[in-house]
């Protein structure tokens, strides 16, 4: 009975001590030269996250999604875009959903521990999160803009 | 009402789906004219209207070529070339028509408001009032992806999703012991609807198009989203009510992603610059689910069978219990133009 109580504060103990404090990845506005967050951000836990990508849930719920934050930005006043983070279980939930689905046209960027980029959108994952930058507008400026924001996300992870 | 108990079996719920199918199929009860002559010999009719100019040099539609292109499409449909008899060949014009629209995708990917706006304004024209047509889906936020602005005001066209309207409180059987809840939009506010869905490739699906659009009118379409949504989408679409009052549809395939979908990726962009228009959902997401490949095909990719997501959902509508249509290529009639 004694070593049980014992065990049993010592797990609540190491819980209490490994309890991460909670991530705003979001880059307030102005932070990236440029970029201003254009909307509130919205989180979904893996039960809700149908709310916000429908089918496209499931292949993250199966790599172990925890939650889905999202938030839009502009660049400049025009360019519009969205950030996605993905929380997962742990690193390979986010290696998972990051080595699915590459196109023959990502480009490598050093981007947290790997991150790829292609005209209109930037992916990376570091540790156990999986970012997603996505703009609506092809423009000349887009890929640059895009990855001095998603440097900004990944400074705040 | 317990979701569980909504049927005590998937055939239970099977027959009385076709029951419903039976009785629409025989009284006609909106009026829909156009079922009559576009079914002839047992096949179904699909229009698919093309404009490789839709988009202007910055990938902006061109609102006159839309609705030029719309026309188009309804002449050949209905045989009128009058774009407002036209549609008096397909609605009943006294009625509440509903257009669901889906902008789950986001703004890169959704109905586009300049199509919506476009079918908002003949039927206006045809002698549908203006605040006896919806536009709707889930929820504002999909609705303003299209472009669309929301709007309650019973004198103008209205826009607002199912988080205004709200969801039915009693559940509806549908398949084997799911129990679903309808937004009242449906239930309560349309008497037809127009599925005004966008082409997209659906990780789960394989396709989403006329039929998956429906997934929009759940409070929880999770539940139907196993088996790569197979029966879930061919046993929602049997639903009575979805039945008897989604009776047409104009498909959006001006801009579509042919992989990595539903979500929007840019990376897999494509403008079909194409409507795809008809009564029958199971042919025209059949016709759909064929451009998806061949757009595949093109790009080098692997086919939706062989990337373990073929959307067969499509021959299970078409089959004895659901009957929604018709997913052999032998009896659709498909145009081109």
């Amino acid at each position: 009975m004694f070593a049980a109580v014992v065990i049993a504060i010592a797990a609540f103990a190491a819980l209490a001590g490994c309890k991460k404090k909670a991530i705003d990845p979001f880059p307030a506005s102005g932070a990236v030269a440029g970029w201003e967050k254009s909307g509130d951000t919205r989180t979904f836990d893996a039960k809700n996250l149908y709310q916000y990508i429908d089918g496209d849930a499931e292949q993250y719920i199966s790599a172990g999604v925890v939650t889905t934050s999202t938030a839009d930005y502009k660049y400049q006043g025009q360019l519009e875009a969205v950030v996605d983070v993905h929380t997962m279980s742990g690193p390979d939930g986010a290696r998972k959903i990051f080595e699915t689905g590459q196109s023959k046209d990502a480009k490598t960027v050093p981007l947290g521990d790997a991150g790829i980029a292609y005209a209109q959108s930037v992916v990376f994952r570091k540790g156990p999160y999986l970012v997603r930058i996505v703009a609506y507008e092809s423009t000349p400026e887009t890929p640059q803009a895009l990855l001095a924001l998603a440097h900004g996300v990944e400074a705040k992870l | 009402m317990n979701a569980r108990k909504a049927m005590n079996s998937r055939r239970e719920f099977l027959k009385t789906a076709a029951t419903g199918a039976l009785v629409l199929g025989s009284q006609s009860k909106l009026g829909l004219a156009a079922a009559l002559d576009h079914q002839v010999a047992g096949k179904s009719k699909v229009v698919v209207a093309r404009d490789p100019s839709l988009h202007n040099a910055v990938g902006e539609l061109d609102e006159k070529r839309v609705l030029a292109l719309l026309d188009h499409a309804m002449a050949h449909y209905t045989g009128r070339d009058n774009p407002v008899a036209a549609w008096k060949r397909v609605v009943p014009v006294d009625k509440v028509i509903g257009l669901k629209t889906n902008g789950l995708g986001g703004k890169g990917i959704s109905s586009h408001a300049v199509l919506v706006m476009a079918i908002a304004e003949r039927l206006q024209q045809a002698g549908v009032k203006p605040g006896n047509i919806i536009i709707w889906d889930r929820n504002a936020r999909d609705l303003e992806a299209c472009g669309l602005t929301i709007s309650t005001d019973p004198s103008r066209v209205r826009c607002y999703g199912s988080d205004t309207a709200g969801f039915e409180e009693a559940a509806v059987p549908c398949g084997a012991g799911v129990g679903i809840y309808l937004s009242k939009i449906l239930t309560r506010q349309c008497d037809m609807v127009i599925g005004v869905p966008i082409l997209k490739d659906h990780s789960g699906a394989g396709v989403t198009f006329a039929m998956k659009n429906m997934y929009g009118v759940l409070s929880r379409p999770q539940d139907l989203h196993s088996g790569g949504c197979n029966p879930g989408v061919a046993d929602l679409n049997a639903v009575p009510v979805i039945r008897e009052k989604v009776r047409f549809t104009i498909g959006d395939a001006m801009t579509s992603v042919y992989d990595g979908g539903p979500g929007f990726h840019p990376e897999r962009l494509w403008q079909p610059n194409a409507l795809i228009v008809g009564e029958d959902r199971v042919a025209i997401d059949h016709t759909a689910w064929q451009m998806i490949e061949q757009k595949r095909a093109e790009a080098g990719m692997p086919t939706l069978e062989a990337a373990g997501r073929p959307p067969r959902y499509i021959a299970t509508a078409a089959d004895a219990d659901h009957k929604l249509g018709v997913n052999n290529p032998e009896h659709i009639t498909l145009v081109e133009i």
